[in-house]
């Protein structure tokens, strides 16, 4: 149910923007990148529009995985070199995070309604 | 703790008997002869090897094989002069627990000949099951996560696991659970005997930053203290760091994948890049050496240059 994210995102995009054309609601929110490198999510903290997707990207020789803690929103498989993870935030709130093979990595996304 | 029945037969011993001492495990204790308790097994020479952080999968700078490279491991312990009882690997076994990677170590480590007892490292954790992979594999006789005691020739070796359901902001960590069974677990023991502990994530913090310690190893550590003789052996740091601290000899092993940089000196852990022709003088095995009244054990680190 997490991995799909990306493809899951590609047509509602798409529908979005199609939307826009005609004077529909606001555009999507701009795509977010977290990238993870030297064993820290960069940037550690981030603070995005509901409905952004957030992609985070292991630019590191080592594993990591992106878990979200209290809220249990998402949670990635390990990440190879240059593998990455998509989670589309739709609600509004603090989701912090931590990689479960090295948890002193910790960030956090902070929603908010645009 | 010590039995209405067992207090009889001391005092009875100490009446009728006397008392013989000994120095054994490091500790000198006065043995009421006649005492009752968990009988205690002499202590045997023997030798047992210690791998570690074979990554088998991990194929880049600077190995590009680590199946190569644990070969050259079991290699070594094959020409050994004396054969080990039985070999500790403590953990990360695979680089991304891919039934692969562990099928190939397995099929590596099979060469080496001797029995091998394993505890998980984080890169061994995560399969869909977030380490029931490895536990359907090497978990036989183990309980809990993975954890488990056994007694070689009068010395009790106990593994650890201290990567399971890591927290955000922590370190490694032991859990309440596998605390409270090694308290049962250690508790009818002798503190002449001596103790060998085995665990991936150090039991001693030897660099927070780096999550390089465990959150609760310090409960761990105090069932320990009244023993003479703890080696306590890990990995997960991928270089030889000592250290003693009373009766507790902390020692950490050589990867036989890569070599990481020490604590602090680099932006982050991970593979340190260092060139090809110097790869084999940062790997390699450990051999321990257990004989009657030796504290520490004797430790032997074998890189795979030579």
């Amino acid at each position: 149910m997490l991995s799909s994210s990306l493809r899951r995102a590609a047509p509602a995009l798409f529908a979005i923007s199609a939307a826009a054309a005609i004077g529909g609601p606001a555009p999507a929110a701009t795509p977010a990148t977290v990238t993870i490198g030297n064993f820290t999510f960069g940037p550690a903290a981030l603070t995005v529009p509901t409905g952004t997707t957030v992609t985070w990207i292991n630019a590191d020789d080592t594993p990591h995985t992106v878990v979200a803690g209290e809220t249990h929103a998402f949670r990635s498989k390990a990440l190879d070199t240059d593998e990455r993870f998509s989670f589309t935030f739709n609600r509004p709130g603090t989701y912090a995070y931590f990689c479960s093979l090295h948890p002193h990595m910790i960030g956090k996304i902070v929603v908010k309604a645009p | 703790m010590v039995s209405t029945r067992r207090r009889v037969l001391e005092c009875m011993g100490w009446a009728g008997a006397g008392l013989v001492w000994t120095v054994n495990g490091g500790v000198a204790e006065a043995a009421r002869l006649g005492a009752g308790g968990r009988p205690k097994t002499p202590v045997t020479p023997f030798t047992f090897v210690q791998v570690s952080d074979s990554h088998i999968g991990f194929n880049k700078a600077p190995n590009p094989d680590a199946r190569a490279t644990f070969r050259e491991a079991v290699a070594k312990i094959r020409a050994l002069p004396e054969q080990p009882a039985f070999i500790l690997h403590t953990g990360d076994v695979s680089q991304l627990s891919k039934p692969a990677e562990f099928d190939d170590a397995d099929q590596i480590l099979k060469e080496a000949g001797a029995p091998v007892f394993h505890v998980p490292g984080e890169h061994d954790m995560l399969d869909e099951g977030q380490g029931r992979a490895f536990l359907d594999r090497y978990g036989q006789g183990t309980l809990g996560d993975g954890w488990r005691s056994f007694d070689a020739r009068g010395v009790h070796f106990v593994g650890l696991v201290n990567v399971k359901d890591l927290q955000a902001g922590g370190m490694g960590h032991l859990g309440e659970a596998q605390l409270a069974w090694l308290k049962q677990d250690l508790a009818g023991l002798s503190s002449s005997t001596p103790l060998v502990v085995y665990t991936h994530i150090p039991l001693w913090t030897i660099y927070a930053d780096w999550g390089w310690g465990t959150d609760d190893s310090l409960q761990a550590l105090a069932l320990m203290r009244r023993f003479g003789s703890v080696t306590v052996l890990n990995g997960h740091v991928h270089q030889i760091i000592a250290k003693v601290e009373g009766h507790i000899a902390f020692q950490t092993a050589r990867s036989t994948a890569f070599p990481q940089p020490a604590p602090g000196q680099a932006a982050a852990p991970g593979p340190l890049k260092i060139p090809a022709g110097q790869l084999r003088d940062a790997l390699g095995v450990r051999t321990l050496t257990v004989r009657p009244g030796a504290h520490p054990l004797a430790l032997a680190d074998t890189t795979l240059a030579v």
